[in-house]
């Protein structure tokens, strides 16, 4: 796989939240409007960037059976520096983002990428990886924003638009819309994609506990056997 | 003891972890499909996360706040959670081992779950004592708990239904999920205007 390939996968064939369905949390939270969607995929594509970076260096030193807590306490620290500078520099996006700032910590998308990615690529194509999935997540968030402020509130970043300013659905703002929005969107993307991803339920793969939930899942009729 | 009362119900009912601050989506979306196995995450959630705030909460009040570490916060907490789960499983496993049988499956997922360390950050940034911190956090593990009881009912009516092929699997479960999380809605204003 080259270099552009590498960048434009996380865009569109693997994007995080659509095609691997990683990071739902966030996604569904902050999407109400554009601001702090812009904001929480900004921050949280630092995160990835810098911790893809470090684990690559780091994947020959880090012991595989330990790797997970060693991947967290890296991730927890980058989080807690970018939790600092947005409290410094806009406390404004961190007043709206306000308890996800923390949480990008337990974010799947960039555990998830450390785990499938950067633990087996070297330093710059984990970089390059970081920054499409980054903005592959940063695009999400957008599309989803947009849909739910433009509908929700009748405006986009703060300006009316004129008649939906009148006419808004205030419940694409609030809690239902915002599932609703993601399950239109991703039945879109199962549908312009042919079917191949309809049969996949959640996005497991991406997730460090992956191999755990499979077991919990699988251990009652192993049981009931 | 209104207090009390106030905050449990809002936790169960009103800001309820799943479906309106949308904390905890991995487990509500990946293990709600039978009835047995949500009841088995949500106790297990319940379990840690009134572990996780006994511990957390006097880390943070006695030994970060006086000496100024408050932004260790975030590291600190997840580290103790994810430790704290690791030894619950194994002190479960050694001493009763029926009821390690019953949640031990369930356990290690809980480590990455936000809504664990977004009920142990939540309750130092709401500021509660250390009784208010354990009842929010018994009210939103059992908000979870009702969250994925009535998820996985909602889901086994999905099995047999026709659905259009581009919806099946994920997407038809959130567009349920949104429908379950409006009837929450209506829960919102109730609290206020019940003890004032």
């Amino acid at each position: 796989m080259n270099k552009r390939q590498n960048l434009l996968k996380g865009i569109i064939k693997e994007n995080p939240v659509l095609v691997l369905v990683l990071g739902t949390c966030p996604t569904l939270a902050v999407t109400t409007n554009v601001m702090s969607a812009l904001g929480m995929g900004a921050a949280a594509t630092v995160v990835l960037l810098c911790s893809n970076i470090v684990i690559s260096a780091l994947r020959k030193v880090i012991p595989d059976k330990v790797r997970i807590p060693c991947y967290i306490v890296l991730i927890a620290g980058f989080v807690t520096m970018v939790q600092m500078l947005v409290k410094a520099f806009a406390p404004a996006l961190d007043e709206a983002l306000g308890i996800y700032l923390p949480l990008i910590v337990v974010n799947c998308i960039i555990l998830g990428r450390a785990e499938m990615f950067a633990n087996k690529n070297k330093v710059i194509d984990s970089a390059i990886d970081a920054v499409g999935m980054g903005a592959g997540f940063t695009l999400a968030l957008l599309l989803m924003a947009t849909i739910r402020e433009v509908l929700g509130n009748g405006t986009w970043l703060g300006i009316e638009i004129p008649i939906l300013a009148d006419n808004n659905i205030s419940i694409m703002t609030m809690a239902p819309g915002g599932f609703l929005v993601f399950g239109i969107l991703i039945a879109i993307v199962n549908k312009i994609s042919g079917g191949k991803n309809a049969k996949k339920s959640f996005g497991c793969a991406g997730c460090p506990s992956a191999e755990v939930c499979n077991k919990a899942a699988c251990g009652e009729k192993e049981e009931a056997k | 003891m209104t207090k009390f009362i106030i905050i449990m119900l809002s936790a169960v009912f009103i800001n309820n972890y799943v479906l309106s601050r949308f904390l905890g989506i991995c487990p509500f979306l990946g293990v709600s499909k039978k009835l047995n196995q949500a009841t088995g995450m949500s106790l297990a959630v319940i379990f840690v996360m009134l572990i996780a705030t006994a511990v957390t909460w006097p880390i943070q009040t006695y030994l970060l706040d006086p000496n100024n570490l408050g932004y260790l916060q975030t590291i600190v907490f997840i580290l103790v959670i994810a430790s704290l789960v690791q030894l619950v499983e194994i002190v479960l496993k050694k001493y009763i081992p029926s009821l390690h049988k019953s949640l031990g499956v369930y356990l290690p997922l809980i480590t990455t779950n936000c809504a664990v360390l977004g009920v142990t950050i939540l309750n130092i940034d709401e500021g509660y004592t250390f009784a208010e911190a354990m009842v929010n956090s018994l009210g939103s593990g059992l908000g979870f708990f009702l969250a994925m009881v009535m998820f996985s009912g909602v889901r086994s009516k999905l099995e047999g239904a026709d659905i259009p092929k581009a919806f099946q699997g994920l997407p038809i479960t959130l567009v349920a999920a949104s429908i379950t999380s409006l009837s929450f809605l209506g829960f919102s204003g109730v609290v206020e205007n019940l003890f004032t």
